[in-house]
C-alpha cells in the first residue's frame, strides 16, 4: 500500500491545474494517474487553436495550451504515473490502479480529486437505426485517427450532432481533402460555441440542418449512405422529408457523458442532470475528501473554465488536508435551485459559512434565450439581475456569488438562480 | 484436397457438429464465408438456453431442446465457457387466458423439462421486483438458463481445431456437384473433395440445399432487433422474463447475459433480405412498450446498443436434422432458429454420431475433451495477477475501458487457434468494445495491436472482414 496526502485521477486539463493548485497551496505529497502514455489528455490530440483566450490571451492549440501546465507540473515535482489506469476507488479513498510495471497496486490517500473527464455518446446510446457497417465514428476517435495517427478514416462525410467537436472535425476532414456532405442537428440550436459553427462550416461552405436526425445507414461492411429526416416536436423523424447522402463515413458529435463510473463505485452521488457528482462551494463530493472538477464535473465548453474550476479543486482539497478535523461540526448548507431554464448549477450547495467570498458558479440552459434578465435570488430577495443578450446551451454560463451578501439575508435557505422576461 | 466430411457454415451448430466428429479418426474441414466464425445468426440472438416447454411435442425443437439444455453443463465446462442457470419465467397479464400457462406446462412435462410450476404474482414478486403491475402468474422454469454465444461457438471450434478440424474463413461455397461417391465443392476460393456434406448454413441452408439437388426447402429471415443495456442495469431482473408466446415466436423477453447486461428483444418480422441485420425506427422503437407489458421501468437511457439477427425460419416450423431423403451423404442441419443455441450441442452429437456409424468413423484416441478460454485476470486474487503482470506486462496494461481488458487477453485471442483477426472477432472473444462507449475509446488501440500482431498495415484492419477497413488513407493522401 503506497500513501499519499492527494491523488488525482486523470492527467489532463482538470488533472494537471488541480495538482499546480494544491502543490502551490502547501501539499507536497501528490500523485496524479494518467491513464494515457503521456499528460495533457485529449488536448493533445485538439490541435486546432482557440485555447487560452481568457487564461493567457492567447490563442494556442490544444497541445500547446497542455505544455504550458505540464511545464508547471514538472517545475513542482510533482509526481505522476503514465500508462496507469484506477481501476477503483474506495469510499475510504483507496485508489486501487494498474500498470504494466507496478502491476496492481494499492494507494491511500487523504483526499482525492476527480478528474476523468468525459467520454462521448455512442451510436448505440443513440438508437440510431439501420446496418453496423465500418465507417461510423465517434467525433473524438476520428480526431484521434487524424490528428495523433495520421489516418483518414473516410472520404465523404455525414456528421450527425453539432457538437463542438463534430465541428471540428468538420473543418479537419475537409482541409485534408474529403468532402462533409451536411451536418444534420436533432435540437433546433447547435450545441457547439457560435465561433465554431462560422469558422468550421460556414467559412467552408458545409450546410447545417437543424432539426434533423439519422433515419438509416446503409452497407453491409462500410458505410455506404446515411439517410438523414426532419424531425417533428417530439423528435419523430416526419415521412417524407427523407434525404439520401451517399458517403463512405458518419461522424458522431452528439454530447458528452461525464466519466463517472469510479465515482459511482465509491458511493458519490451523481446528478441526474449533468451526469457529473454534486458537489459543494468547495466541489467536494457527499463523501469527504473526494472533489470533483473538469468535465467528469460538468461538460464544459471552453478549457480555460476547466482550469480554473480546478485551480479551486486543488486549493480546496489543499485546505481540506491540512485542516482536517473529524470533531468539527457539520457544516450548514443551502441549495442552490436552478429554474426557468436554467438546468443545473455547479456547485449545487454552498455553505454560506466556509465559501470563498467571491464564488463562481456555472451552468448552462436549456434552450436559445435572447434579451431576457438572469437572477440571483437568495430566499425571495433578489440579489442579482443581469441582462442578457443571448444565452444558448452550446455556452456555459456563469455568476458570481458575493459571501457578504448572501450572509445579509436573515433565515438564509435556498438561493435561486433562473431566467426571467426582461 | 479431399476431406471425410465438409461441413458448410461455421455457426455454433456447424462447430458443434465439428467437434463432436473431432472424436472421430477422420479427416474433416468446415468452410465459413465470413472472416470468423459465430458471424451469422450465432453472434445476434437472445443467448438464451431454453428449458425446452416451448416446443411442440414430438418435434426435433422439442428433442433437441431438452437435450441440449441437460448437456449445457458439462460442455460449458469442458469448454470454458461462462453459462448460468438464472432461470426463467413466462408472465400471464389480468388481461390474457392463464390456461395458456397450463398448457405451455403441458408441453413441458411431454417433452420431459423438470421442476416447472406455476406461481402467483405475490412469490414473483419476491424473486423479480420489477415485474409489470398488470402480471398476476407465471409459469417458473428453474432449468432455463443464460449463456455466451460468441464464447460457445468459438469454444466449440477452437477445440475442434485442436482435435484436428482445418477451418476455410473467407471461403464462400458455390456450387456443389455430386460424382460417384464424393462431393466437389466449388468455392470462390478452392475447391473442395468430401465424402459428406453437412448443411449448416443458416439462413442460406436452403440455397445450398438447392446446389446440392437435396430436399427442397424454404428459409425465411425472420429478423429480430434488439436493445442491450449497460451493466448498471443488469440486475433489473434476475431470470429471463417471456410473455406468451405466439406463432410468431417467443415474443419480446427481457433477461440479464451472462456478462451482466440487460438485454431486451426481439423483435419478429419476416425481410426478403438474407442480409437484412439493419435495425429499423419502429422495430426498436417497438420494444420499449413491449416490453413493458412483462417489466416495468427498464431504463431505456441506459441503451449502449442495438444489434438485429435474422432466425433461419423453415416453411415446416421444425428443425431438419439427418441425412437428406434424396441425396445420400449429404446431412441437413438446418431452419435452426430457437431453440437452436440450446439444442447446438445434442445437434452436435446426433449428427456426429449419424455421420460417423455410416462412414464407418473409429475414436481417436488423442481426443482432447477440454478446451481454456481466454483468461480473465479479473478472476485472479492479487498476488497472482500481480504475478502474471510480472511474466507478461500486457496483463497489466487496459486497452478497453468500458469492460477493464487488458492487452494481454487482446493477444491471447489473436494469437490463439483461430485467432481473432478484425476488431468484431477480438470484441466476441474479449469484450473488448463491447463496453457503454461502444470501442470509441479502444478501437484505434486495437487496430494497432491486430497490425502489429498480424503484420499487416493498419489500413488493413477491418471491422469484421474484407470490405469493412476503417482507414481510407494517410493525411494528405486523399
Amino acid at each position: 500500500m503506497l500513501n499519499y496526502d492527494l491523488v488525482i485521477i486523470g492527467g489532463g486539463p482538470a488533472g494537471l491545474a488541480a495538482a499546480i493548485s494544491a502543490k502551490d497551496n502547501g501539499i507536497d505529497s501528490i500523485l496524479i494517474l494518467e491513464r494515457d502514455k503521456e499528460l495533457g489528455g485529449i488536448l493533445n490530440q485538439c490541435i486546432h487553436n482557440g485555447f487560452g483566450l481568457h487564461t493567457f490571451k492567447e490563442e494556442l492549440t490544444g497541445p500547446e495550451y497542455a505544455e504550458r501546465f505540464i511545464k508547471e507540473v514538472l517545475g513542482r515535482k510533482i509526481e505522476y504515473k503514465l500508462n496507469t489506469m484506477v481501476m477503483d476507488l474506495g469510499k475510504d479513498k483507496t485508489v486501487t490502479a494498474m500498470n504494466r510495471e507496478d502491476g496492481l497496486i494499492q494507494i491511500k490517500a487523504k483526499a482525492v480529486i476527480l478528474a476523468m473527464g468525459c467520454r462521448e455518446r455512442s451510436r448505440g446510446a443513440l438508437n440510431i437505426p439501420g446496418f453496423r457497417p465500418a465507417g461510423i465514428y465517434s467525433a473524438g476517435t476520428a480526431q484521434r485517427l487524424v490528428n495523433r495517427e495520421g489516418f483518414m478514416p473516410g472520404k465523404e462525410v455525414v456528421i450527425l450532432g453539432s457538437g463542438d467537436i463534430g465541428l471540428i472535425m468538420a473543418r479537419r476532414m475537409t482541409l485534408e481533402g474529403a468532402k462533409v456532405k451536411v451536418v444534420a442537428e436533432l435540437m433546433p440550436y447547435s450545441g457547439g460555441l457560435k465561433r465554431n459553427i462560422v469558422q468550421c462550416l460556414d467559412d467552408f461552405g458545409i450546410p447545417l440542418k437543424l432539426r434533423h436526425t439519422v433515419v438509416d445507414i446503409e452497407g453491409r461492411d462500410r458505410v455506404k449512405a446515411v439517410t438523414i429526416a426532419e424531425v417533428d416536436e417530439n423528435n419523430k423523424p416526419i415521412k417524407g422529408t427523407e434525404e439520401r447522402y451517399e458517403c463512405d463515413t458518419l461522424l458522431l458529435s452528439c454530447g458528452l457523458l461525464p466519466e463517472n463510473e469510479l465515482s459511482r463505485s465509491a458511493g458519490v452521488d451523481l446528478s441526474p442532470v449533468t451526469s457529473g457528482p454534486i458537489v459543494n462551494d468547495s466541489l467536494e463530493t457527499n463523501i469527504p475528501g473526494i472533489f470533483a472538477c473538469g468535465n467528469v464535473l460538468h461538460v464544459h465548453d471552453l478549457v480555460d473554465y476547466v482550469s480554473k474550476e480546478s485551480t479551486t479543486a486543488g486549493e480546496n482539497a489543499a485546505k481540506y488536508i491540512l485542516s482536517f478535523n473529524e470533531n468539527d461540526s457539520p457544516d450548514r448548507v443551502v441549495k442552490i435551485n436552478t429554474e426557468n431554464g436554467v438546468r443545473y448549477s455547479v456547485p449545487a450547495f454552498v455553505r454560506p459559512d466556509k465559501m470563498a467570498d467571491n464564488l463562481t458558479v456555472r451552468f448552462r440552459v436549456g434552450n436559445v434565450y435572447k434579451n431576457v434578465n438572469l437572477c440571483v435570488y437568495a430566499n425571495d430577495t433578489l440579489l442579482q439581475k443581469l441582462p442578457k443578450k443571448i444565452m444558448a446551451p452550446g455556452e456555459m454560463e456563469q455568476i458570481i456569488l458575493i459571501k457578504n451578501k448572501l450572509n445579509e439575508v436573515s433565515d438564509l435557505n435556498t438561493i435561486t438562480i433562473k431566467i426571467e422576461e426582461a | 484436397m479431399r476431406y471425410d466430411v465438409a461441413i458448410i457454415g461455421a455457426g455454433v451448430i456447424g462447430c458443434a457438429i465439428a467437434r463432436e466428429l473431432s472424436r472421430y479418426d477422420a479427416k474433416i474441414c468446415v468452410i465459413e464465408r465470413e472472416d470468423d466464425v459465430c458471424s451469422g445468426t450465432s453472434k445476434a440472438n437472445s443467448a438464451i438456453v431454453h428449458a425446452g416447454f416451448d416446443a411442440v411435442p414430438g418435434t426435433l425443437k422439442a428433442l433437441m431442446n431438452v437435450q441440449g439444455n441437460e448437456m449445457m453443463d458439462k460442455i460449458s465446462k469442458d469448454l470454458d465457457v461462462p453459462f448460468k442457470r438464472n432461470g426463467a419465467f413466462v408472465v400471464c397479464t389480468k388481461d390474457q387466458d392463464r390456461s395458456a400457462l397450463d398448457e405451455l406446462i403441458k408441453r413441458g412435462l411431454a417433452n420431459g423439462v423438470k421442476d416447472l410450476r406455476i406461481i402467483d404474482r405475490d412469490e414473483l414478486l419476491k424473486m423479480e421486483p420489477n415485474i409489470a403491475d398488470d402480471v398476476t402468474y407465471a409459469l417458473y422454469a428453474p432449468t432455463s438458463g443464460i449463456v455466451c454465444p460468441f464464447n460457445l461457438t468459438i469454444a466449440y471450434a477452437e477445440n475442434a481445431n485442436a482435435n484436428g478440424v482445418e477451418f476455410f474463413l473467407n471461403t464462400e461455397v458455390l456450387d456443389i456437384t455430386k460424382s460417384e461417391d464424393f462431393f466437389v465443392i466449388k468455392t470462390d476460393n478452392d475447391t473442395f473433395e468430401a465424402t459428406a456434406v453437412v448443411n449448416a448454413a443458416g439462413v442460406y441452408a436452403d440455397k445450398i440445399s438447392a446446389m446440392a439437388n437435396a430436399k427442397e426447402m424454404h428459409i425465411t429471415a425472420r429478423r429480430g432487433q434488439y436493445m442491450l443495456l449497460d451493466k448498471t442495469a443488469g440486475d433489473h431482473v434476475h431470470s429471463t422474463i417471456f410473455q406468451l408466446p405466439s406463432k410468431m415466436g417467443k415474443g419480446v423477453l427481457v433477461t440479464p447475459t451472462v456478462h451482466g447486461n440487460l438485454l431486451v428483444g426481439p423483435t419478429a418480422e419476416d425481410v426478403p433480405d438474407k442480409e437484412g441485420v439493419n435495425t429499423t425506427t419502429d422495430g426498436l422503437t417497438s420494444l420499449a412498450p413491449l416490453s413493458s407489458l412483462s417489466v416495468k421501468d427498464v431504463p431505456y437511457r441506459q441503451v449502449i446498443t442495438s444489434f438485429a439477427g435474422l432466425r433461419a425460419h423453415e416453411k415446416d416450423d421444425d428443425f431438419i436434422i439427418g441425412e437428406d431423403s434424396q441425396v445420400s451423404g449429404f446431412y441437413q442441419a438446418a431452419g435452426i432458429e430457437s431453440p437452436g443455441l440450446s439444442s447446438a450441442p445434442a445437434i452436435g452429437v446426433a449428427l456426429a454420431g449419424e455421420i460417423s456409424r455410416k462412414l464407418s468413423f473409429s475414436a481417436k484416441s488423442s481426443f482432447t475433451e477440454t478446451r481454456k478460454g481466454i483468461l480473465d485476470p479479473d478472476t485472479l486474487s492479487l498476488e497472482d495477477r500481480n504475478k502474471l503482470i510480472k511474466e507478461n506486462p500486457a496483463y497489466g496494461n487496459i486497452i478497453c475501458r468500458c469492460e477493464m481488458i487488458t492487452e494481454g487477453e487482446i493477444l491471447d485471442s489473436i494469437n490463439r487457434p483461430l485467432g481473432a483477426r478484425s476488431l468484431d472477432a477480438v470484441k466476441r472473444r474479449t469484450r473488448a468494445g463491447m463496453g457503454r462507449c461502444q470501442s470509441g475509446f479502444c478501437s484505434p488501440r486495437v487496430m494497432d495491436i491486430i497490425a502489429r500482431e498480424t503484420g499487416i498495415p493498419v489500413e488493413e484492419v477491418s471491422k469484421h472482414g474484407k470490405g469493412s477497413e476503417f482507414i481510407v488513407g494517410t493525411n494528405k493522401e486523399l
